[in-house]
């Protein structure tokens, strides 16, 4: 991101809430791709089964996922978030794939910047921002795999530095504008991913704006590793996020309290991305793009968020709803806190 | 001043093991279980912050601080607070920097070693997020006076500040706490010096904190811990006024300085404070007095032993203490005019207590359920006295509760019983399976003032709206309330109570009970709440009209052409090892790794996962008891037999033939011994199948020989036995616990039992290898669905199952009219082992299917619209 592009970023941030934007893999799903899909003329002689690879698409159907990140763009979003939330070698190894994370995350960075670029051109005065996504990999190195050992882990923080580094790597070489670590349900992942991106951005001598976003697992109000939404920012707080907030496991009424913790102790911009509500019996999302935006809106009314966007069922149906509904609100001001010692265990420690 | 002292922080010391022998000893023999146990002890008497340091030559310190690191982030009552990690080695720090979710502090770096490391040192640390203690530590040595001190810190604070962008509230500065009182006069100013540079620190390097190691201090005193203590005290009151913030102590032991003998106090504060040559040698003089073995072990306290007897059973109530229950009530007894007076008088003002404070969310419902432990107790004991009086008691109304017919589900109607009678309410329980005609002949008999039904299964919403219709019959003005885990407020208020005219509520959970019994019973807030209620009532009437369903339904046909199929020709079903009935026994310590507690701590009204719940804020320190109490009765039942499992299952030849599974009696396939008939989901389905459970069974047109199981398994034989012999000694918190535990025992039975299947009869995944929270997310091959449950919601297909397992035979459970299972603790079901096979809601059906399904089953339309009415509109 040029310094230019970075000020745009922060004045537009200033002046309204920024729209983010939706699923990636809700709208895949619509698609109905089969393993031939899935491998396309790429990996047509791949040893494994790769359906259900979506970050694999990225190589072998960028159409389509150029295609709904432009969806995305049209319904409003100011960020789209790139199609790589697997693509790091530990969660590639799922399908023998762990050496193919660089090529995915500049493929997938490369066609969102493509769809951004295009959509700038068309609106000028409306620049459109694509965030690399970080995921939380599907390994946890604060939570034991095996219950006879709760010391155990299967993924060390330096297994995960490498690895995310790899990832940040290509994603910025793919220009990406911004860097989203998200879903993070454990916090010393989180930490690993925030590490190996200082690391790189000093190899590279570029600093990108970091988004921070974790999730709440259930109605316990914690994270999968049990830390409270406030004991989460002090545990990250080091990385000075650009915006910092919760997206997925739970729908907007559920999260909405979570939201108002973080937005009460940040520094930073707040952002909230959740759920579509929560699944149903069949495993479909039901709320409603003017449902969710009831909702959105009102936390933007309440002062409460700066960026806004959805996870998990989530449609260009449901971002356009909601890009409506806080089009005229002010963004939540920024706000200094008192300069204390801020630790946290699971819960938080201030002094 | 005082908020100074409010604010100072106790970091814990005993995980250190250069500071603390029986760590390095229980670290050293690999014994990490104990060791835990030391930190948790140090969170529980008020660490704020825990240091670990493995720093010892015999030990891996890397390795050991890993491993530490890794334990405590699975213990949740330890990993709540803050961790320090402490070591003179960088590589442990970083090895420890490695493991930590949370933000933690670094102890320690310094100028020790140059500039250069310090600073390097100093940027990782930023890197990992963490805070850290700098030591008064230079190139030439350790600072002794407080100029060098201060010197020190003040260099290192710019450098940190100014170069690596370090904020300054994240520096804690540690100036080195000395042993004082050494016989070296060049020792006896180091505590003035530590004081003095902690204030000029505190002055002059904004944001910046002062900590230290205390226990340094009484060095040249050990084995004396009453001086030691008396030491960190006074040493504490005077540093802590100059802005020493926080310092690792052993919070556990700490004298209060103002309970410390004066004549120690002053020797001891003239040492610290060196305030006379001599300090040193009065105070060796007088110490030999003080010796002793440190503090008496924390002692249960019965200092409320001394209140007024009313006082005391307060106490008693609010507390669940049945020690002393009888002997209080004898007091009271005599100190009462009549022994009545002594339940209506300090008992049911105790219970008033209890009964503000669980309203206030300050007490939880175990506790509630023991304090009515203790007062039944009590009541017992007067009872013989009332008798003898002839007065009958008068309470705040009386309540019958029953569980309906056909349903034998009783914990919850239990727990309502006993806070209903908490609150001086008289309850009738007529117990399970009670026929409607029993229910209204004993409400009339005893002229009850509200009928409340409880039922678990979803046949029990029909019986429920036929006793609302015979009490509308019958001419009944009585409120009926409606309580149980598949009742809700909208079929109460669509299903039941338009069918009678007196007032039916909903009561969601045993909470709620009290206040809708008192209003209800409340000649001001009847009628009010009443017309409230029916208002409610109307309104989710309205809304369940008016409510379109989400997704729009299909026809039977469309959705059997969109069944789930697979590749049936490229598949081969695995055989099973062991076809035919398989008995099973096992003993109960054998299922105790399979339960999955989450849903016993709901079964109490406490809700968090497990084991996370037990370290919940608000619910936390019950949920531990209740989980402790539990524990105990495992091992009693397990101990003494009084509780047995037992079941069954078996493995069949099957095809499905359309929604129907064929089961037949041998691999000859000709011989029908059994129909298993099933429902398919019948809304639109874009973007997958619509399920129905034969899908999962190879269809009998492909010629391919495919299985499928069923189970019946019990941990209940002998629960109401058990049960009712608690609540005969007035003892509910046990009966209720007896039935609650068996119901995980069973549902871990059927776990267990299913992995038994799937690796040893069916044997389709022989090398499995799950542990217990992967089997409760059910990360295996196959399913198990339940009949009654969303997958196969029609309740009489345990029929089947019972048949051809001869469950009755094998086990001794036994079906109801309702199809409900015998004892409750019960599970059955049926096992599919295709790898594709998943748990889904049938949901809603259309008339087509329930017409099909009734021919299917050979019955009328309207036997089939009554064992289907939770899946019709």
């Amino acid at each position: 991101m040029t310094d230019n592009s970075l000020s745009v970023l922060q004045h537009a941030a200033a002046q309204r809430i920024l729209i983010l934007d939706g699923a990636m893999g809700t709208m895949i799903q619509r698609h109905k791709l089969d393993e031939q899909d899935y491998r396309g003329q790429q990996f047509a002689d791949w040893h494994c089964d790769v359906k259900g690879n979506n970050d694999l698409l990225a190589i072998t159907q960028p159409h389509i996922i150029e295609q709904i990140h432009l969806d995305y763009l049209n319904a409003g979003a100011d960020i789209i978030e790139t199609n790589t939330f697997n693509a790091n070698s530990i969660s590639m190894a799922d399908y023998d794939m762990q050496s193919l994370a660089r090529e995915i995350n500049l493929a997938a960075a490369k066609v969102a910047r493509s769809a951004a670029d295009k959509v700038t051109r068309q609106t000028p005065d409306k620049p459109r921002f694509v965030a690399g996504v970080l995921g939380p990999t599907n390994r946890t190195a604060s939570i034991s795999p095996d219950v006879n050992d709760p010391g155990k882990r299967n993924v060390t923080f330096d297994q995960l530095v490498e690895s995310y580094q790899e990832a940040c790597h290509a994603l910025i070489d793919g220009q990406v504008d911004i860097i989203l670590i998200e879903t993070i349900f454990d916090t010393l992942n989180a930490k690993a991913a925030a590490f190996a991106v200082d690391m790189v951005f000093e190899e590279k001598g570029v600093t990108l704006p970091v988004m921070i976003s974790g999730t709440i697992t259930d109605a316990s109000g914690r994270t999968l590793s049990g830390q409270t939404a406030e004991a989460f920012y002090y545990s990250m707080r080091h990385v000075k996020p650009f915006s910092f907030g919760l997206n997925c496991a739970l729908g907007p009424d559920l999260l909405r309290q979570y939201v108002e913790e973080i937005a009460n102790v940040a520094e930073c911009l707040v952002s909230a991305h959740p759920n579509a509500g929560l699944p149903n019996e069949f495993g479909e999302y039901d709320m409603q793009g003017e449902e969710m935006a009831d909702h959105i809106g009102e936390w933007a009314q309440s002062g409460l968020v700066n960026i806004v966007g959805g996870c998990c069922g989530s449609t260009p149906e449901h971002i356009a709803a909601i890009a409506r509904r806080v089009e005229h609100v002010a963004p939540r001001p920024l706000k200094a806190q008192d300069v204390k010692m801020r630790l946290a265990g699971l819960e938080p420690f201030v002094h | 001043m005082s908020e100074q002292i409010a604010t100072f922080i106790n970091i814990g010391e005993r995980t250190n093991v250069t500071g603390s022998a029986k760590f390095k000893r229980l670290i050293l023999e690999g014994d990490y279980e104990t060791a835990l146990d030391v930190a948790r002890q140090q969170v529980e008497n008020g660490a704020q912050i825990i240091d670990i340091n493995m720093d010892e030559a015999m030990l891996d310190s890397e390795a050991a601080m890993v491993r530490f690191l890794n334990l405590i982030a699975s213990e949740p009552d330890i990993s709540r607070v803050p961790i320090m990690i402490d070591s003179s080695k960088w590589s442990v720090i970083e090895a420890g920097l490695k493991c930590i979710q949370g933000k933690a502090i670094v102890n320690s770096i310094s100028l020790k070693e140059g500039e250069a490391p310090f600073i390097e040192q100093a940027r990782k640390i930023k890197r990992y997020g963490a805070a850290t203690v700098v030591m008064a530590f230079d190139e030439k040595g350790q600072a002794e006076t407080a100029d060098r001190k201060f010197a020190i810190c003040e260099r290192s604070y710019k450098i940190l500040t100014e170069q690596v962008g370090f904020a300054p509230e994240d520096i804690i500065f540690d100036p080195n706490i000395f042993a004082v009182a050494t016989g070296i006069e060049e020792h006896n100013n180091y505590a003035v010096d530590f004081i003095e540079a902690t204030r000029r620190i505190r002055e002059h390097l904004p944001y910046a904190h002062v900590s230290g190691g205390l226990s340094n201090i009484s060095f040249s005193f050990r084995g004396n811990n009453p001086v030691r203590e008396a030491m960190h005290s006074v040493f504490l009151y005077h540093a802590i006024r100059a802005g020493l913030d926080m310092a690792i102590v052993n919070a556990g032991q700490l004298e209060v300085y103002d309970e410390i003998p004066i004549e120690l106090r002053d020797a001891v504060e003239d040492v610290i404070l060196n305030r006379r040559d001599d300090a040193t040698e009065r105070l060796l003089d007088i110490a030999p007095k003080y010796q002793g073995d440190g503090k008496v072990a924390a002692r249960e306290d019965l200092q409320w032993r001394d209140a007024p007897v009313a006082k005391r059973l307060e106490h008693a109530l609010v507390k669940g203490i049945t020690d002393f229950i009888e002997e209080d009530t004898e007091q009271a007894r005599q100190e009462a005019a009549k022994p009545l007076d002594v339940i209506e008088g300090p008992l049911m003002d105790g219970m008033n207590v209890v009964g503000d404070l669980f309203g206030e969310g300050k007490m939880f419902l175990p506790q509630v359920v023991k304090s009515a432990r203790v007062m039944k107790k009590a009541v017992a004991y007067l009872q013989p006295y009332i008798e003898r009086e002839k007065e009958a008691g008068s309470s705040n109304g009386k309540v019958l509760l029953a569980t309906v017919k056909g349903d034998v589900h009783d914990i919850g109607k239990n727990i309502v019983g006993v806070v209903l009678q908490c609150n001086n309410f008289e309850i009738i329980d007529m117990g399970v399976m009670v026929p409607c005609a029993q229910i209204l002949q004993t409400a009339k008999e005893h002229n009850v003032d509200i009928i409340g039904l409880s039922g678990l299964i979803t046949p029990s919403l029909d019986e429920m709206v036929h006793v609302a219709k015979e009490m509308q019959r019958l001419d009944f003005d009585v409120p009926l309330l409606i309580g149980g885990a598949t009742t809700s407020k909208a079929h109460t208020a669509v299903k039941i109570e338009p069918h009678y005219e007196g007032p039916v509520v909903y009561v969601a959970n045993a909470s709620r009970a009290v206040g809708v019994c008192q209003k209800l019973l409340s000649p001001t807030q009847k009628q009010a709440y009443v017309e409230d209620i029916a208002r409610d009532y109307e309104r989710a009437r309205e809304q369940h009209a008016k409510k379109r369903p989400r997704t729009a339904p299909v026809s039977l046909s469309q959705a059997r052409d969109n069944a789930f199929t697979c590749d049936w020709a490229d598949y081969s079903p695995p055989v099973p090892k062991r076809l035919g009935v398989i008995p099973v026994s096992v003993a109960l310590s054998e299922l105790i790794d399979y339960i999955d507690w989450t849903p016993f701590f709901l079964t109490w009204s406490l809700a968090g996962k497990y084991p996370r719940i037990l370290d919940d804020e608000v619910v936390g320190e019950q949920a531990k008891q209740l989980f402790d109490d539990a524990q105990a009765m495992l091992k009693e039942i397990c101990a003494n037999g009084k509780l047995q499992a037992k079941g069954v299952c078996g493995l069949f030849p099957a095809n499905s033939i359309g929604d129907d599974i064929v089961i037949y009696g041998d691999e000859s396939r000709e011989n029908v011994i059994a129909t298993s008939h099933h429902l398919r989901q019948q809304t639109e389905k874009p973007n997958g199948p619509n399920y129905c459970l034969s899908d999962f069974v190879c269809p009998q047109r492909f010629g391919k020989a495919d299985y499928i199981g069923a189970f019946a398994v019990t941990a209940g034989v002998g629960e109401d036995e058990l049960a009712a012999h608690y609540e005969s000694s007035g003892d509910d918190y046990n009966a209720i616990m007896v039935k609650a535990i068996a119901d995980r025992l069973a549902e871990a039975f059927a776990e267990y039992l299913h992995e038994r299947v799937r690796k040893e009869f069916w044997a389709y995944a022989d090398d499995e290898v799950l542990d217990n929270e992967q089997l409760i997310a059910e990360k295996y091959q196959g399913i198990r669905p339940a009949p009654g449950y969303a997958a196969c919601p029609e309740h009489t297909e345990k029929g089947t199952i019972w048949s051809l397992l001869d469950a009755q035979q094998h086990t001794g459970m036994k079906l109801t009219e309702s199809y409900a299972m015998w004892p409750g603790a019960s599970v059955s079901g049926w096992y599919f082992s295709h790898p594709q096979s998943r748990y889904f809601a049938v949901a809603k059906i259309q008339q087509d299917q329930l017409q099909d399904y009734a021919s299917r089953k050979g019955w009328e339309l309207d036997e089939a619209a009554r064992w289907l009415a939770p899946n019709l509109d």
